[in-house]
């Protein structure tokens, strides 16, 4: 019998942290944040059918970054979880809090357990009646589990965007508002810092007008859905989670800049 | 270890189909999975509630149907607001005559299949492959079906390819069968039918459509006791759903309150016996 090098826990630990941390750095960034309408979710996805952002039941949305396969089957496993609950109990029984925490079982099980860690980040939103009742979870590779307010960025270069968000997010907005200063965010890392570094360059670069300095993002490069805090009575369904469109996003985008 | 090939595994578990997994995961919360025993054949069905009579019909421009309010046990009314018309989801629905409570778990459970595909695969189902998810649910239900607890649906619904309201019938063993102009199924259908064969034309409007339907079910009711009529006492009308090309909606309720009494004083006007 061969008999196996020591590692230790901490340094095992630590090579599954940082490979998965190098896989979702290489992805693109999404932003989920709330508003007055509801929640929005803006991400940088040049395809219009391989979603980073889906349904999981009719409050509740999901939004990815990382290896799709990965997040793919997390997001129909939680589209089962939800379906199964909701089927043996009641709609109004499935939560955000319920799916985040099957969520972090299951991720954390994988960080320790299996050969690879998932390279995913996620986030899950449920949007309330009340501004003061939507939930945001971001959940890391692993098992992590934080309750976010306003917003949650996540990707490759979140810091970017955080800082961008922290500048022009506020809470009073309707969908168009909230979606236009997303996407402004996440055109922030378009340009990156060249030849420099550190947080001093960052901000010079963030603070730049996106109307004057930055490329913004197309909305063909752009996916985009929201959840509306009233669906009943603006679409008649229980459903709240919508996909924006091309077309609708394009006009949306477009409006913006002729403001 | 029995090698398994992880391909395989990986196919078999990626299912799009809420029923499966139910039967797969939590075969104990499938309706057809309620076993009756030994029970005689046909005891079953005099001790549980039935839902009766539901007429559909095609007009210009989209598909409707209509449910009575009625549901029996026996000889004795066990339900006087019982519904039976269902949305299925966004573009068709749903009426079901048999035994009521396996009846409202079928459409729940359709319910969630059909919203559960969507959301796996992240494209409405199309108008036939919702009819044949419905008769493979009905086959299911086959051996309580034949200890007396049937279940019939009827299924209607916008095409989206085709642009046409489109209905389907079902027998016990999941048999399905389109159905053209008009149909109707329950213990009232035999008398809505022939109301039907009679006021039904092509190229109806969807007003004239509605209204057809109140009249078709108060003929129903007329000649059959477990079909309930108007209820001008305690204001129950029947439940009406259209579905057009811009997705499935329920008449409201003062509407058919109107419908109902221009129908009872039209026919008191009259004077006659039928």
């Amino acid at each position: 019998m061969t008999q196996q090098f020591y590692v230790s826990p901490e340094q095992l630990m630590k090579d599954r942290a940082d490979f998965a941390r190098k896989g979702i750095a290489r992805g693109r960034s999404v932003v989920v944040l709330t508003c007055r309408d509801g929640i929005a979710f803006v991400a940088e996805n040049p395809s219009p059918s391989l979603h980073k952002l889906g349904e999981i039941y009719d409050r509740i949305g999901f939004a990815a970054v990382g290896k799709y396969n990965e997040f793919e089957s997390l997001r129909q496993a939680g589209v089962r979880y939800a379906d199964v609950r909701g089927y043996s109990y009641a709609r109004e029984d499935v939560t955000a809090r319920g799916l985040a925490s099957v969520y972090a079982q299951s991720l954390g099980s994988v960080f320790t357990a299996d050969g690879k860690p998932f390279e995913v980040e996620l986030a899950v939103a449920e949007v309330g009646k009340e501004p003061y009742a939507d939930h945001l979870y971001r959940l890391t590779y692993d098992g992590s589990i934080a309750d976010e307010s306003n917003y949650v960025v996540m990707g490759g270069q979140a810091e970017v965007v955080n800082d961008s968000l922290a500048r022009t997010w506020s809470p009073d907005t309707t969908f168009h508002e909230a979606i236009r200063v997303a996407v402004r965010a996440l055109s922030a890392t378009r340009q990156p810092p060249e030849g420099t570094s550190g947080q001093a360059a960052e901000a010079v670069q963030a603070a730049q007008d996106p109307a004057q300095g930055t490329e913004v993002l197309g909305a063909g490069l752009l996916e985009v859905a929201v959840l509306d805090r009233d669906p009943l009575s603006t679409r008649g369904t229980v459903r709240a989670f919508r996909r924006i469109g091309t077309v609708e996003l394009d006009r949306l985008l477009s409006s913006a800049e002729g403001d | 270890m029995v090698p398994t090939d992880p391909a395989h595994t990986v196919a078999a578990e990626a299912g799009s189909s809420f029923s499966e997994h139910l039967s797969r995961h939590h075969p104990e919360l499938l309706p057809s999975a309620r076993r009756l025993g030994t029970a005689p054949a046909g005891s079953a069905s005099a001790a549980a509630p039935q839902a009766t009579t539901i007429v559909s019909l095609t007009y210009a421009g989209g598909v409707l149907m209509a449910g009575d309010r009625r549901a029996t046990m026996g000889n004795m009314i066990a339900s006087r607001h019982i519904r039976k018309v269902f949305p299925a989801d966004s573009y068709s629905v749903l009426g079901i005559a048999g035994t009521a409570g396996l009846a409202l778990d079928m459409i729940r459970l359709f319910q969630v299949e059909l919203e559960h595909y969507e959301k796996i695969e992240g494209t409405p189902m199309s108008l036939d492959g919702k009819s044949n998810r419905l008769a493979a649910m009905v086959r299911q239900n086959l051996p309580l079906a034949l200890q007396g607890l049937a279940v019939i649906p009827l299924f209607a619904g916008f095409d989206l390819e085709r642009h046409t309201g489109r209905m389907f019938s079902y027998d016990v063993t999941g048999g399905r069968y389109e159905e053209y102009e008009h149909h109707s199924v329950g213990s009232g259908s035999v008398f809505a039918r022939g109301a039907l064969k009679k006021l039904w034309r092509p190229g109806l409007d969807q007003d004239e459509a509605v209204r057809i339907a109140v009249e078709s079910l108060y003929d129903a009711a007329d000649d059959d006791s477990a079909t309930g009529g108007p209820d001008l006492v305690r204001q129950l009308w029947p439940v009406v759903y259209v579905v057009n090309s811009a997705g499935m909606r329920e008449i409201p309720e003062r509407e058919l309150h109107q419908l109902a009494e221009d129908l009872v004083s039209r026919r008191s006007a009259a004077g006659r016996e039928a």
